[in-house]
């Protein structure tokens, strides 16, 4: 009944760089159906970030097909992809990536700018909506430098969602935040995931992060070692809950 | 993505940067500030030569002694003798394209009323002199051609006579004033006619007679100058030839003899004066026009600049949906706002200058519109020329190296 959001089929990236050649990825093939919460783990320089650009439509695969949503990626021109990266996908970086100096609100209104569809009213009311979702709603107009990691991330997060995409792809999101502010970032995907539907792909290297998402695929070497679904997938909620109240050092 | 969204982003980025936005344009608005100043300056002053010469008699000719070459020896105008009052009476009796005549037997000295005295220039011409001047009286009457037989010791004087000699405001009319100790007596006052584009003023003069002039202050049969006016002004060269003809036949001279007088138009003077004052306009456009690409290629050093400094917010844009077009284009409407703010700056304050150029230094200048229009189309051009290849560069940035650009 869920279809196929994601196609990978014997995807290669390799960089040339000089003489040498980096072979980033050599035959990654996998599917996503909508609504998974997929956690890609490996080792650093396993190739876990040039998987999720390719999936991104940031960067074109060497090889092998890549479908999305039904549509082959491959084929497409420089604008496509554009478009396709701002109506289908909402992109979460390890290191925020939001516009210095420009408030909360603008920076989430960012994607919708590239949407003609959206008129200026609608662009106001979505992201004042996608800031509530992640409680940042008296936040509007903070600057990035105003902001807490974790709120710049949720802030991160909401430009992700404000155009509503089918797809959240997230690099690290919670590599640069504490036990706590990580769990409540995790908590805020699996809502969006098991309550908005949204299908999640998040790249982490801890395994405690990974315990939160419905499935993992294991990188080594630019290849799939593991894919395995998570038996008992931990709610962050509650983990968030049962972590000591606050620390007195 | 519509202009108007683009023009929104490229407004907060500017937003962003204030200072830096404004000491970019100040470039732009030095150069378009310039240009507009200095065209004021010289069409200001082109102008004024034009109103002031036209003032002066558009139809006047003025008939200068010269000498023509004698032993390879050049003498100055003024120490050379050769009209005289036969060369004026020819010209008045067989020239058909002049309507007035006057000779002119000048003389500098000092006037003297009461206890007032003031250094002046007296001028003997004949009665015409006011016509080819197109000069009024304030006051008083003309001499007459009696007067001018009777070598009559009357005068007209000029504004700035009467305040010097009569500075207390009674009426100069039927006084006696004294000229290198000549009494004359004042039978009429000359409306003001200001500064001459030469820095002269008109109105420091005194006329009178040639006949009394010349009798009883120089001691001479010849004259300085023969003034005529053309019966129009599209008259002025048939009038020239005319009388260049006429006085080369009184002064007998021979075919292969150089003329011994000079024959001017001042048609021919205000093109003359134009054309320099042309020059120097293309002179002052051209520095202007320098300073103006200086200001563009500063727009394009900060916009090359911003580009490299924002390489990672280009990459975050374009991963969230923006297409290469949408990127040249910011950087691009950046620039160009950038250039046209400057502009629409430059504008004002070269108006400002112009205004105040006039005010503390009273040069005339004169706000040209097409000055306004060619420099405001220049420096948006130049905003577009010098911002489209730092915005061309950003469009072509790859996402990924942009995002992982440090
Ligand atoms: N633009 C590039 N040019 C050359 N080599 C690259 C480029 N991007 C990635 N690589 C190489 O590809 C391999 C995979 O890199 P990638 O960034 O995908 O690893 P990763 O799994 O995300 O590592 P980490 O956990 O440290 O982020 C590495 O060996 C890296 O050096
Ligand atoms: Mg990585």
């Amino acid at each position: 009944m869920s279809k196929k959001i994601l196609e990978l089929q014997n995807i290669k990236r390799a960089f040339i760089m000089g003489t040498e050649t980096v072979h980033a990825l050599r035959g990654v093939s996998f599917d996503v159906m909508a609504g998974e919460f997929v956690t890609i783990m490996g080792s650093s320089g396993s190739g876990k970030t040039t998987l999720l650009n390719t999936l991104g439509c940031l960067d074109k695969p060497t090889e092998g097909v890549y479908m999305l949503d039904g549509v082959n990626v491959g084929g497409l021109s420089r604008d496509e992809l554009a478009r396709l990266r701002n109506r289908k996908i909402g992109f979460v970086f390890q290191s925020y990536n939001l516009l210095p100096r420009t408030s909360a609100l603008e920076n989430v209104e960012l994607p919708l700018f590239y949407n003609s569809s959206v008129s200026y009213d609608e662009r106001k009311q979505k992201a004042i909506k996608a800031l509530e979702a992640v409680k940042l709603a008296d936040r509007l107009d903070h600057t990035p430098n105003q902001l807490s990691g974790g709120q710049q991330q949720r802030v991160a997060i909401a430009r992700a969602l404000v155009n509503e995409p089918v797809m959240i792809l997230a690099d690290e999101a919670t590599g640069n935040l504490d036990t706590r502010t990580s769990y409540e970032i995790m908590a805020l995907m699996q809502e969006l995931n098991q309550v908005q539907g949204k299908t999640i792909v998040f790249v982490t290297h801890e395994p405690d992060i990974a315990a939160f998402s419905t499935r993992t695929v294991m990188l080594r070497d630019g290849k799939v070692v593991r894919d395995t679904p998570n038996e008992n997938i931990r709610s962050a909620k509650e983990a968030l809950a049962s972590l000591p109240h606050s620390d007195d050092y | 993505m519509n202009i108007l969204n683009l023009i929104r982003i490229a407004f907060k980025a500017l937003q962003r940067n204030k200072l830096r936005a404004f000491l970019t344009m100040l470039g732009v608005i030095i150069g378009v500030a310039s240009v507009i100043a200095m065209v004021a300056i010289g069409q200001g002053s082109k102008q004024s030569i034009q109103t002031q010469l036209s003032s002066m008699g558009s139809n006047m000719i003025t008939v200068l002694p010269s000498s023509n070459v004698a032993g390879g020896a050049r003498l100055g105008g003024s120490s050379v003798q050769t009209l005289t009052i036969d060369d004026v009476k020819a010209l008045q009796k067989q020239a058909a394209n002049i309507s007035f005549i006057s000779p002119a037997a000048i003389s500098s000295g000092q006037s003297i009323f009461g206890a007032f005295n003031w250094p002046t220039t007296i001028y003997g011409v004949s009665p015409s002199y006011l016509d080819i001047r197109q000069w009024e009286l304030t006051d008083g009457i003309p001499f007459s051609e009696e007067d001018v037989r009777a070598s009559a010791k009357v005068c007209l004087i000029g504004q700035t006579v009467v305040t010097n000699l009569f500075p207390n405001g009674e009426s100069p009319i039927g006084k006696i004033i004294r000229f290198n100790n000549l009494p004359f007596q004042v039978i009429g006052t000359l409306a003001a006619k200001g500064q001459s584009s030469f820095g002269q003023d008109q109105d420091d003069v005194i006329l009178a007679p040639y006949t009394t002039v010349q009798k009883r202050i120089l001691a001479t049969i010849y004259f300085r100058t023969i003034y005529a006016s053309a019966i129009n002004e599209s008259a002025s060269d048939a009038a020239t030839d005319e009388i260049t003809a006429i006085l080369r036949k009184t002064h007998r001279l021979r075919n292969s003899d150089e003329n011994d007088f000079q024959v001017r138009t001042m048609a021919e003077l205000i093109s003359a004066l134009s054309s320099t004052s042309n020059l120097l306009t293309i002179l002052l456009t051209a520095i202007a026009g320098i300073s103006l690409v200086i200001g563009g290629i500063g727009i394009m050093n900060i916009m090359y600049v911003s580009v490299t400094e924002r390489t990672r917010e280009i990459g975050l844009r374009m991963s969230i949906g923006a297409r290469g077009i949408d990127i040249l284009m910011q950087f691009l409407i950046e620039a160009i706002m950038i250039s046209i703010t400057g502009g629409l700056i430059g504008v004002a304050l070269g108006i400002t200058s112009a205004k105040l150029i006039t005010i503390f230094l009273s040069w005339p200048t004169l706000v040209s519109e097409s000055s306004i229009i060619l420099s405001f189309a220049v420096c948006a051009f130049t905003g577009v020329f010098f911002g489209y290849y730092p915005a061309q560069k950003a469009s072509r940035l790859d996402p990924i190296e942009a995002l992982r650009y440090e």
